[in-house]
């Protein structure tokens, strides 16, 4: 007789919302809302997991489909993830949890999306705060950071410069 | 999904090959939106250690990747819709030259940089039209990856905008660069907006955007813009590239595929 040892539905999607972001670690995959629902079918022990990418081309999608299946295999259960590009992702779907951590960890988050899609913005026009000292006396250095989901810049009060999560 | 075993179209056989139908036309049609992001993602790669500055080395390798995300979101969705299966390897490493159906304006060699300016401003200005108006297409997929990157193409029109102001309203060398960049890249623009016999089809099917109905949002796009840079749209230009759209490609493309096909002919299967 084989025993199957799965952990409970509840647990397997904590676990795979647990796992964290491959290039922004401090944050999981569920806080930045890339995990979009982990359903779990106990008669067959196969899990559907949709995940979507923040940006078209963002590489960590392949890292994180890896690790949502080591984590699933590990828990007993078959994974099987699949993206799904619609509806879009939008930084409105961060936690509040999430964007406190990014803060924390040197990364301005993102504001709210403004209403009827993207405007264009003058250079420096935003306020975004210093996620170091809190001034708002920050300005852009570059519109294309060290990854595809944010943007560099730099706080005149205490002249650190700092990421800024873009918001989409 | 039919299991028919439809050929691989030949190389070198598509000039005023019969327009396809169906699920086939959603192909034909959507394979010209996917090479136009892929070639030109080819090309702005080539920008890094290039560029005027690191953070310009990153600002279009960023946009770069943007754009072949996107084409990676219709590619293997294409081999599906013309039941040929081709996976997205498929049609980046192993198609020949005259199987390509971008424009040629996005496979013209790299430039100054205010011909790459010049260019991402008139590119990104059509893609941010097209996409909008691929909202109401009925292909479920063109709609999810246009949703998915109309922001995207918002920030590389953004980005170009930027550029054309620091330049042209800059100094005089940085104004007639600009200026004559502007013209540069004029030939290459009338393409953009051609009504070639597939996409008028896939229109009229639903599925695709006429190009020509984009034409005067786009021009509108990128005049406030050169107007804000102090530069003049220049007139019409006298001659103009066509063909790309029906496989015929100008003299850079084959260099391109030469060089981004090269490691994938040379030693198939290989991976790392």
């Amino acid at each position: 007789m084989v025993t199957t040892t799965r952990t409970a539905p509840g647990e397997l999607e904590a676990a795979v919302g647990s796992i964290p972001d491959p290039e922004v670690p401090v944050v999981t995959i569920a806080d930045l809302g890339i995990l979009r629902s982990v359903a779990a079918d106990e008669t067959t022990g196969v899990v559907d997991v949709v995940i979507t990418p923040t940006y078209s081309g963002c590489p960590a999608m392949e890292a994180i489909t890896a690790h949502v299946s080591f984590v699933c295999r590990a828990a007993g259960w078959e994974p099987r993830v699949s993206t799904r590009l619609s509806p879009a992702w939008t930084t409105d779907w961060m936690s509040d949890d999430g964007k406190e951590k990014l803060r924390r960890f040197g990364i301005a988050p993102p504001t709210h999306t403004p209403a009827g899609g993207p405007v264009p913005v003058a250079l420096g026009r935003r306020t975004v705060a210093c996620p170091r000292c809190g001034s708002d006396d920050t300005v852009e250095l570059a519109r294309f950071g060290s990854t595809a989901c944010k943007a560099l810049r730099r706080c005149e009060a205490c002249r650190e410069t700092f990421d800024e999560f873009k918001t989409l | 999904m039919s299991e028919s075993t439809a050929p691989v179209p030949s190389p070198g056989r598509a000039v005023d090959a019969p327009v396809p139908t169906g699920d086939r036309l959603a192909a034909a049609y959507l394979l010209g939106i996917a090479d136009d992001a892929m070639v030109y993602a080819q090309r702005l790669g080539e920008w890094l250690t290039n560029a005027p500055q690191i953070e310009e080395d990153m600002a279009l390798a960023n946009v770069s990747l943007d754009l072949l995300g996107q084409a990676r979101g219709l590619y293997a969705h294409i081999g599906e819709l013309d039941g040929t299966f081709r996976s997205e390897d498929d049609f980046v490493m192993l198609r020949d030259e005259r199987e390509w159906r971008n424009v040629q304006l996005v496979e013209q060699e790299r430039q100054d940089f205010g011909f790459e300016m010049a260019r991402l401003l008139w590119f990104s200005a059509y893609q941010v039209e097209l996409y909008a108006a691929a909202a109401d297409s009925s292909d479920e997929i063109f709609r999810a990856v246009a949703a998915k990157a109309t922001k995207e193409v918002a920030y590389h029109h953004d980005h170009a905008h930027q550029w054309l102001v620091r330049l042209g309203d800059g100094t005089d060398e940085s104004h007639e660069r600009m200026q004559t960049a502007l013209e540069a890249v004029l030939p290459y623009l009338a393409e953009l907006f051609d009504d070639d016999p597939v996409s008028i089809a896939a229109a009229e099917a639903g599925a695709g955007v006429l190009p020509s109905s984009l034409h005067d949002a786009v021009v509108t796009r990128v005049a406030a813009v050169v107007e804000e840079a102090t530069l003049t749209l220049p007139n019409d230009s006298r001659w103009r590239s066509r063909g790309g759209r029906q496989g015929v490609h100008s003299a850079p493309m084959g260099y391109l595929l030469a060089e981004m096909q090269h490691v994938a002919r040379s030693h198939p299967g290989a991976t790392w």
